[in-house]
């Protein structure tokens, strides 16, 4: 699908690239033993190192390394043996050495690329240009005082990895496409747990704009720190709109840097970037370069769990899905866990039918989490079978759907407590269809002279007198036998 | 009764061991000799009740026979260590009153080896100098001054003239580009800069990261031999720290140095070299010539690039390393308009100049347009100067230079005043091996004709302190240099 945007004299293009920051899952700082925990109290998790003291050393955490790599190889990427630290320099009250200890020209993660899925059905490749690693800032709290800021040292040390995409994005829905993607990868990979709105994952959108057919790039701007999938959408459009404008009432773009307000939806301009940051960069010599070996790297890989977009592909061949349940079910490595232990053994059609239809609609009604299902998955697998061999309708199976959730017992034994048991045995079903021609005579009388519509009336008074037990086939089958002789 | 201060800590140790006298003995009359010698301004912090408390324990060691290395020895050290409750500034106003939580390892070794803590030494700022005089605490004077004061060398300069003054048994030095070689030269003592990496750089204040290294400052080769077992050692808190084991030193001297090959360096010895230097040289050549050694002329071609590639590697590191000197968490803070303001007032006042000399020359160095003409230039220059000891050590096992080209100069010294580039000259003989990562010591072999003592400087390959220790002691024995 082509997006563009189109005014009463041209068609333009967006270009854009993501820099996505995603705070490394591990139990300790990159380069310090203080613990990453989020929301302690402020500066509860500060060693010597993160305060920048003097006589300080960063010692490289491994699991960082490790969880790096392993989101290389997620996002089908070249692992690079050999990576060097560098210090990027600049005086900030939130950057408690006077630099940022980052990677730079040699990073730990090389190209890659990750498919994504549009809503017209269509795929696209966008490229990893890199990832490298690198430590989080402490955080600035400039709303606690009108004259003072407050400096919160727990996140400074805390491991990043940087992943930088190329300017393959052509549309909001591309970049919001790639978002969710990469934080379903990183969630599968549990290498980030990628809660934006906690700010784990930090999206910083360059954009610019170009006539369609138009060759090369001009100026861009940079929106940092967006914080939600939705809001990184809005700001590509609402700034490449911008841009828009200004070309077309005959201005220029210069290179800056914006913010996103989310109260308006609109980028805010911050800083020109006439001149690229002087952040003087240098190998930091208090780190030795990292280098793996090919063992190293083939043990992560050996290890790597299945990917959302194989898994996708296996549901669909496997359970017969298309491939929207397929990407729903997922979407998260929990979801699709829980379909997989529910299909286990069971139609799985039918049983992603249930969990992306009554299963999810009952958990958003009742704001929770697939962890706190009262259901377990095994219970929507036995409920399928139970309507799949005529135990019970599918009507009836509503009904006890909601009697699962609310008592957490499972299907089997809800149908026998309440003896909701379809009736399939035709001689039974037969008495009551013959009771109930029997004792409305003058209904017999009309449908027989063509009002054929009160065959649903007939269907109901035989269901009701069944308590709902009668096999509607069936119900049906003997009604159109008796009424029609 | 004999000046206990006089006693080597080998000397010490032995009578301690005997019980000819105690810990809190010696550490008494270290804590008088400093009290009656404030005039060469050695210390710039003296902590007697912590070294007497360290004493008594030392003294209950020997007492149950469970004392150790350096059992009750009194050492001085310098302001650039961290030690834990007691102020570490690296003598800049910047750090005023900074009182670390935490203690260096290198200290800490010397600690859990039995030594106590007399005081913090003075220094030049940050380890920047030649002279001791860039110092907050105004210069070190050198004990062998006689009509007017003499520097005492630097940065280790506290460190030297201290022990020099047997105001400590021994002294913490950090060697960056000569700084405990060329006071130890100055001030007639002994010093080592160990190889790169064997001494953990924990809780030393970094001045240049790739080059900074500790190492002991003492009245003999023994005394240093002893002192770095104890405070050489991996620190996995220090990723350049090297896993090797430390070998014991000390079993080494008096090994018999026949055949060992000592390399000369031609470039070492430029065309207005001080002819007492070069005489001295010559002599302590020939004196292990004598003892069956082989004089082996060397070369080490690039030599002369050696001082501009590290006044361009150690500024740029330095201004790096500094910049956590910002008046936000600790030390000197002052006010500002702006978070700006607060930075630049705070650095202005806090730094001294040669500081600011090398932070301005690091930040000019790094930035883009000069990165890769200097910098990156400087480290390709530092790779060959690094190859040219791994050459020459094929040749040799050691090698023999002056320490220094000058012996110590007066206070205040117009040329070098006016024109840094004069006092950077003086690293001229020690800078590459901090360059290349290698080991070397100084000892003092002699007095010039002023009376002042010159050193000599033995380079050794990486990890052959074992070498140097050996060459050195055979060349102390024949040069019978008297101390102070």
């Amino acid at each position: 699908m082509t997006y563009t945007i189109k005014t009463e004299k041209n068609e333009w293009e967006i270009v854009c690239g993501l820099e996505i920051h995603c705070q490394i899952i591990s139990k300790s700082k990159i380069f310090s033993g203080a613990s990453t925990e989020f929301g302690d109290d402020a500066n509860e998790n500060v060693s010597f190192i993160d305060a920048g003291m003097p006589g300080m050393l960063p010692v490289l955490n491994k699991e960082c390394v490790r969880q790096a790599v392993k989101t290389g190889l997620g996002l089908n990427a070249q692992i690079n043996k050999h990576s060097v630290f560098s210090r990027k320099n600049y005086f900030y009250a939130d950057q408690p050495n006077g630099y940022q200890i980052t990677q730079y020209e040699y990073p730990i993660v090389g190209k890659g690329n990750v498919k994504i899925d549009l809503s017209d059905g269509t795929s696209k490749n966008i490229g990893i240009t890199r990832i490298h690693i690198e430590q989080d800032a402490a955080k600035s709290i400039h709303d606690l005082n009108p004259k003072k800021t407050y400096v919160d040292f727990n996140r400074a040390g805390v491991g990043l990895m940087e992943i930088v995409t190329e300017p393959d994005f052509r549309s909001p829905e591309e970049a919001g496409a790639f978002l969710k993607k990469l934080r379903s990868i990183v969630r599968y990979l549990g290498t980030c747990d990628g809660n934006m709105d906690e700010g784990s994952m930090r999206c910083d959108a360059s954009i610019s704009v170009r006539l369609k057919g138009e060759q090369g790039l001009r100026e861009r701007a940079e929106v940092k720190n967006v914080n939600s999938v939705k809001f990184a959408m809005q700001a590509i459009e609402s700034e490449a709109k911008r841009q828009v404008e200004v070309y077309e009432q005959g201005g220029t773009i210069e290179q800056q840097t914006c913010r996103f307000d989310q109260a308006t939806g609109q980028t805010k301009f911050m800083r020109k970037k006439e001149y690229a940051d002087d952040y003087r960069y240098f190998p930091e010599p208090d780190l030795p370069p990292l280098d793996l070996t090919d063992e190293y790297i083939e043990n992560i890989r050996a290890q790597m769990v299945e990917l959302p977009d194989a898994k996708k592909e296996r549901f669909m061949r496997d359970f017969n899905l298309t491939a929207y349940d397929a990407d729903l079910l997922t979407e998260s490595r929990e979801t699709a866990d829980f379909f997989e232990k529910a299909a286990k053994g069971h139609d799985g059609k039918k049983v992603a039918n249930w969990i992306l239809g009554d299963f999810f609609a009952r958990l958003n009604a009742d704001k929770l989490t697939l962890e706190q299902s009262p259901i377990k998955p095994e219970m929507i697998g036995q409920l399928v079978d139970l309507i799949t061999n005529n135990t019970i309708s599918g009507k009836i199976a509503k009904d006890v759907f909601a009697l699962m959730f609310e008592t957490g017992q499972s299907p089997i034994k809800i149908v026998e407590e309440k003896g909701l048991k379809q009736v399939t045995d035709s001689s039974q079903i037969e008495k009551i269809v013959d009771e109930v021609i029997a004792s409305n005579a003058d209904n017999l009388a009309a449908y027989k002279s063509g009002k054929t519509n009160l065959f649903g009336w007939f269907v109901g008074q035989v269901m009701k007198a069944s308590k709902g037990s009668a096999n509607p086939q069936m119900v049906n089958q003997l009604l159109k036998d008796k009424l029609d002789k | 009764m004999t000046d206990l201060t006089e006693l080597t800590i080998a000397e010490a140790l032995k009578s301690l061991k005997n019980k000819e006298f105690s810990a809190t003995e010696l550490t008494n009359a270290y804590i008088q000799k400093m009290e009656n010698t404030r005039e060469y301004n050695a210390y710039v912090l003296e902590t007697p009740e912590v070294a007497l408390e360290q004493a008594r324990l030392s003294d209950e060691h020997y007492k149950n026979g469970t004392n150790r290395a350096l059992e009750g020895i009194p050492l001085g050290i310098k302001d650039l260590f961290c030690t834990k409750g007691i102020r570490s500034t690296a003598c800049s106003h910047i750090l005023d009153g900074f009182v670390p939580q935490y203690e260096s390892t290198v200290t800490q070794h010397l600690l859990n080896a039995g030594a106590s803590f007399l005081g913090k030494l003075n220094m030049d700022e940050f380890a920047m100098g030649g002279s001791n005089e860039t110092s907050y605490y105004g210069p070190v004077v050198n004990p062998w001054s006689s009509s007017e004061p003499l520097v005492a060398g630097g940065s280790s300069g506290g460190s030297a003239a201290a022990v020099a003054a047997h105001l400590c048994a021994g002294a913490t030095g950090t060697d960056t580009g000569g700084s405990i070689r060329q006071p130890a030269a100055f001030c007639g003592i002994t010093g080592i800069k160990p190889t790169y990496g064997r001494c953990s750089r924990w809780g030393i204040m970094a001045f240049a990261s790739s080059l900074d290294q500790a190492g002991p400052m003492a009245k003999d080769v023994r005394d240093c031999a002893i002192m770095l077992r104890a405070m050489a050692g991996y620190d996995a808190k220090d990723s350049t720290s090297v896993d090797m084991k430390v070998p014991d030193f000390e079993q080494v001297l008096g090994q018999d140095i026949k055949g060992l090959k000592i390399g000369i360096p031609s470039e070492y010895r430029p065309d207005g070299l001080n002819k007492e230097i070069s005489g001295l040289w010559d002599k302590s050549a020939q004196m292990l010539q004598s003892r069956g050694a082989e004089i082996v002329h060397i070369n080490l071609p690039h030599t002369p690039y050696a001082l501009p590639v590290y006044y361009i590697i150690a500024p740029a590191e330095a201004s790096s390393n500094l910049a956590r000197y910002d008046g936000i968490r600790y030390g000197l803070r002052v006010k500002g308009e702006k978070l700006d303001d607060l930075y630049i007032n705070t650095r202005t006042e806090g730094f001294g100049t040669e500081v600011k000399r090398r932070i301005m020359i690091g930040t000019y160095v790094l930035s883009a347009g000069y990165f890769d003409a200097y910098y990156v230039k400087a480290q390709k220059v530092r790779r060959l100067i690094k190859q040219d000891f791994e050459k020459a050590f094929e040749k040799c096992d050691v090698i023999l230079t002056p320490t220094s080209p000058v012996s110590a100069f007066k206070i205040g010294d117009e040329s070098m005043q006016e024109n840094p580039i004069n006092m950077y000259l003086n690293d001229v003989f020690t800078v590459s091996v901090n360059l290349a990562g290698l080991p070397a010591l100084s000892l003092p072999v002699g007095l010039d004709s002023k009376g002042l003592p010159l050193g000599m400087q033995l380079i050794g390959k990486a990890f052959d302190e074992e070498t140097i220790f050996k060459t050195a002691y055979a060349l102390e024995k024949d040069a019978a240099f008297k101390r102070k």
